[in-house]
């Protein structure tokens, strides 16, 4: 008979990771339980990576009140774990009349989510900014406290804490079906069959499918693909903040975006799907982001693209968060958590508890084990390569494999002895940066593939 | 830690090696070339096949053979080879920040060579769209995998291009034991010499399409198709296939010299240089494919020896001032030229050539300069002009520019 568990977790992205992290700090017995090889390799992986103030969510919601709360939550654990955190503020730039009008609107929105930072610009101050906007701007909105932040070790942090508390994490493990039996569900999964008194379905892009397996249809997952391009390093200096589209009638819009590993990122697109797994990229994509880069940002587009992603988020057919307890069932449902989630996570976590202390005592453990210390993969602080004491003390820290990322051969095996090692070259990429820079691995990629054929240092 | 050196060679390839060379044996001082590699020899280390060093070593072997001659040279020449040592930016003119497994360190120079060559664009820089699934490599990495890592590639491959390099990758594919089913190329013929191009199609049996490109890659974890379209009908066609190899557009590893502030030629991205390989900066010297994506092997080796003279007279303080450049322009179809600045009183460039890029086919080209509208040379070559190998213009043809007639327009004529 399998162990039984006090709570399962379906789902290891960020917001389940956070929440089994938060059991994980109780006297709850806790399982997290991925469907794919690796945590963070859903929606939480290809995401704008900023960090939220919550300035435009529509006040009044469950959302609004979460990313408010999620953003100094998230701030603050970054700041104890070294989960990177760059503090460049925003600007909404208005391109038309229409949009210039719309930002008063804006400030106050953002003042009625308890925001009260912003600033009204002119066009001088939007170009003394960012100078190398393309021309045309009419004026702006600042979002001083809106940051970029590494989403990927966001997730891994979020997920390490949770092992290190005491949580079952296990990867590749996709829930098939329920089956309720006296005071246990069991969940049986592509691994086996694993039993718990409590679930939540933190399942992101298939959480309505979870919803599915418990009886309920009361929301269907959209997936929304968004195509983003990646621009070289040499790029980074002109985008020394995040450059955010007036929302408007006629659409979203894309933005460009300083990103934490030193790169510009454009985008993303929005387009509404029926696969949930097309993740490729389009022609189509490529050509509605390079007009809109023209538009927003000329000699971006001369600069070399790194590299082409697309994510999918999981929208749903509502305008909020659906977090849900069935008491009878012993059941959470944590849905709709759109791009919103990297920001939100912790807040969730947090709200999702208080829920459940009704049913069961999350009062935090006595000795926790301090949180996690991770690798610095941003370019905010010293990276390994840039550490003289650390080349001293450990020469493998001296030893660049990736050279355009400048991971050492010391980060990649430290990233096989972790508590959560990576399944795959796609994992040893979220948790290194090897092979992700503008080569793509016409240097470095026949070495770091060697690493990861041998599941880490040879 | 910091260090002071004569001269810091920057990029252990053939130029790099090559200006060691030539460069050791006169210079009063130490010459440190920094390979961020775990051996030095550049590219060629990873192409096994024969076909380098004709040019310059007057001999006929392989890469690997020809990387480690270049560097038995440069160390008999008395440079010191540092290997695996990264040069990770700039801590002053003439100042390198380093690490290696030796230590995070700076390097002060008198003079720096540039030699960091060129890398080939991956697919996201082509804008190729589609999946993401593994297989899809530059030849680079094709080569590294085979060669250097004895690991097996797919069994059906589409390259894309038609260069020299691509045909590399073929040879390389083929003792990977994998098949290529078809090259693309988007000019009206192949680009490779005719010579290789014609026996290597009929020994190698693959076939090229011209005018056609690679629009979509499919596969969810491993490549099984591309979409192939013809640019003359627009019809698409699907090829299946494991492994996709993306060849050629070429890119200089330009990343020092940007973060340098070196002024960059618009057209080959990499530093703008005179005939004597002297970039903006005093003392800051550029060699090789960094100025030239790409030209052959030997070719990068010859410029390495070619800047040598240019360092040697800045060591001992003997260069003239620079006098007002005369500013090469390469006008279409020509697409690049290098070196891009003439100086009064300047040397030739290497091997009494400019090196230039084109894209359309001439089998027999002219080419022409004019200055202020005037014709001042012209020279009819007994080679085809190509697209996708690099186009060796006699000096002869713009000997006669003049200072302050503004720039001299290259061209070709039919």
């Amino acid at each position: 008979m399998s162990p039984t568990y006090d709570v399962a977790v379906i789902g290891g992205g960020i917001v389940g990771a956070a929440v089994a992290r938060l059991l994980g700090g109780t006297a709850c017995s806790t399982v997290l339980i991925e469907g794919r090889a690796d945590v963070g390799d859903g929606t939480s992986k290809a995401n704008t990576a900023i960090l939220h103030t919550g300035f435009d969510a529509t006040p009044g919601t469950l959302e609004s009140g979460l990313v408010a709360r999620g953003y100094h939550l998230l701030g603050d654990y970054a700041a104890a774990t070294g989960i990177p955190v760059e503090r460049t503020g925003a600007l909404l730039v208005a391109w038309t009349r229409e949009q210039l009008d719309a930002l008063p609107g804006l400030r106050a929105k953002a003042e009625r989510n308890g925001y009260t930072a912003c600033e009204l610009i002119d066009t001088s101050q939007v170009y003394h900014q960012v100078p190398a906007l393309g021309p045309g701007a009419l004026g702006g909105l600042t979002v001083p406290g809106e940051s970029i932040i590494c989403t990927w070790t966001t997730n891994l942090a979020l997920a390490t804490d949770a092992v290190n508390r005491g949580v079952t994490l296990l990867r590749g493990h996709r829930v098939t079906g329920v089956r309720a039996d006296g005071g246990t569900t069991w969940l049986t999964t592509t691994a086996g069959d694993v039993g718990a008194r409590w679930v939540v379905n933190a399942a992101g892009l298939g959480a309505d499918i979870v919803d599915g397996l418990f009886g309920y249809h009361r929301f269907t997952v959209t997936p929304r693909r968004g195509e983003l391009l990646v621009f070289d390093k040499l790029a980074r200096p002109m985008a020394p903040r995040i450059v955010l589209p007036v929302p408007s009638k006629a659409g979203k819009g894309v933005l460009i975006s300083p990103t934490i590993y030193g790169n510009v990122m454009l985008g993303p697109t929005a387009e509404d799907l029926d696969d949930r797994t097309a993740t490729g990229t389009t022609a189509e994509g490529f050509a509605f982001l390079r007009a809109k880069g023209m538009e927003l940002m000329p000699a971006l587009l001369r600069e070399e693209v790194t590299a082409a992603y697309a994510g999918l988020r999981a929208a749903i057919d509502r305008d909020d968060y659906l977090i849900d307890v069935d008491d009878d069932r012993r059941y959470v449902l944590i849905g709709g958590i759109r791009s919103t989630g990297l920001s939100a996570g912790m807040a969730i976590a947090e709200h999702v508890g208080g829920l459940l202390a009704a049913h069961l005592d999350l009062t935090e453990r006595d000795g926790l084990p301090a949180p996690p210390r991770m690798p610095n993969l941003g370019e905010a602080g010293p990276r390994p390569y840039q550490d003289a004491a650390a080349i001293a003390a450990d020469p493998e820290y001296g030893r660049i494999v990736c050279f355009c990322e400048r991971v050492t051969r010391g980060e990649i095996r430290d990233a096989y002895a972790s508590v959560i090692p990576p399944a795959d070259l796609a994992g040893l990429r979220r948790r290194t940066r090897a092979m992700n820079g503008r080569c793509q691995g016409f240097f470095c990629g026949a070495e770091v593939s060697a690493r990861v054929a041998h599941g880490g240092p040879r | 830690m910091t260090g002071h050196v004569r001269v810091a060679v920057v990029g252990g390839g053939p130029a790099g090696l090559a200006a060691a060379a030539a460069l050791a044996p006169r210079v009063d001082g130490p010459v440190l070339v920094l390979e961020r590699e775990a051996a030095t020899g550049g590219i060629p280390r990873h192409s096994d096949h024969l076909g380098y060093g004709m040019r310059d070593l007057h001999r006929f072997v392989s890469g690997p053979e020809y990387g480690r001659r270049l560097t038995a040279r440069a160390a008999a020449a008395g440079a010191t080879l540092e290997t695996e040592a990264m040069v990770t930016g700039w801590a002053g003119d003439r100042t390198l920040e380093i690490t290696s497994p030796r230590g995070r360190r700076t390097v002060t120079a008198d003079a720096v060579v540039l030699a960091t060559g060129a890398r080939e664009r991956p697919r996201a820089a082509r804008l190729i769209p589609g999946d993401r699934p593994d297989g899809v490599l530059t030849t680079g990495q094709l080569q590294q995998l085979v060669h250097l890592h004895h690991r097996t590639v797919g069994t059906r491959a589409v390259v894309v291009g038609a260069e020299l390099v691509s045909w590399s990758a073929v040879l390389t594919l083929r003792a990977a034991g994998c098949r290529t089913v078809l090259m693309t190329s988007e000019f009206p013929r192949p680009e490779a010499y005719a010579a290789f191009h014609l026996p290597g199609r009929l020994a190698l049996r693959v076939p090229v399409r011209t005018r056609t490109r690679v629009v979509a890659i499919h596969g969810r974890d491993r490549v099984t198709a591309v979409d192939v379209e013809d640019l003359r009908t627009g019809r698409r066609s699907r090829v299946a296939c494991d492994t996709v190899i993306t060849t050629a557009d070429w890119i200089p590893d330009h990343e020092l010299a940007r973060l340098a502030g070196l002024a960059l030629d618009p057209a080959t991205l990499g530093p703008q240089v005179d005939t004597a390989l002297a970039t903006s900066r005093p003392g800051v010297f550029a060699a090789g494919n960094l100025l030239h994506p790409v030209d052959t092997a030997d070719v990068a080796a010859l410029d390495g020896r070619h800047v040598a003279a240019a360092v040697l007279a800045h060591l001992s303080g003997t260069a003239a001032p620079p006098g007002p450049p005369i500013e090469l322009v390469a006008d279409a179809p020509l697409r690049w030229v290098a070196p891009q600045l003439l100086r009064p009183g300047g040397p030739a460039p290497a091997r009494g050539r400019l090196l230039a890029w084109t894209d359309e086919f001439h089998r027999f080209p002219g080419v022409t300069a004019h200055q202020d509208g005037r014709r001042i040379g012209s020279a009819r070559l007994a080679w085809p002009a190509a697209p996708g190998r690099a186009l060796r213009i006699p000096f002869s043809v713009v000997r006669a520019a003049r200072p302050g007639d503004g720039p001299v327009h290259l061209g070709l004529s039919v």
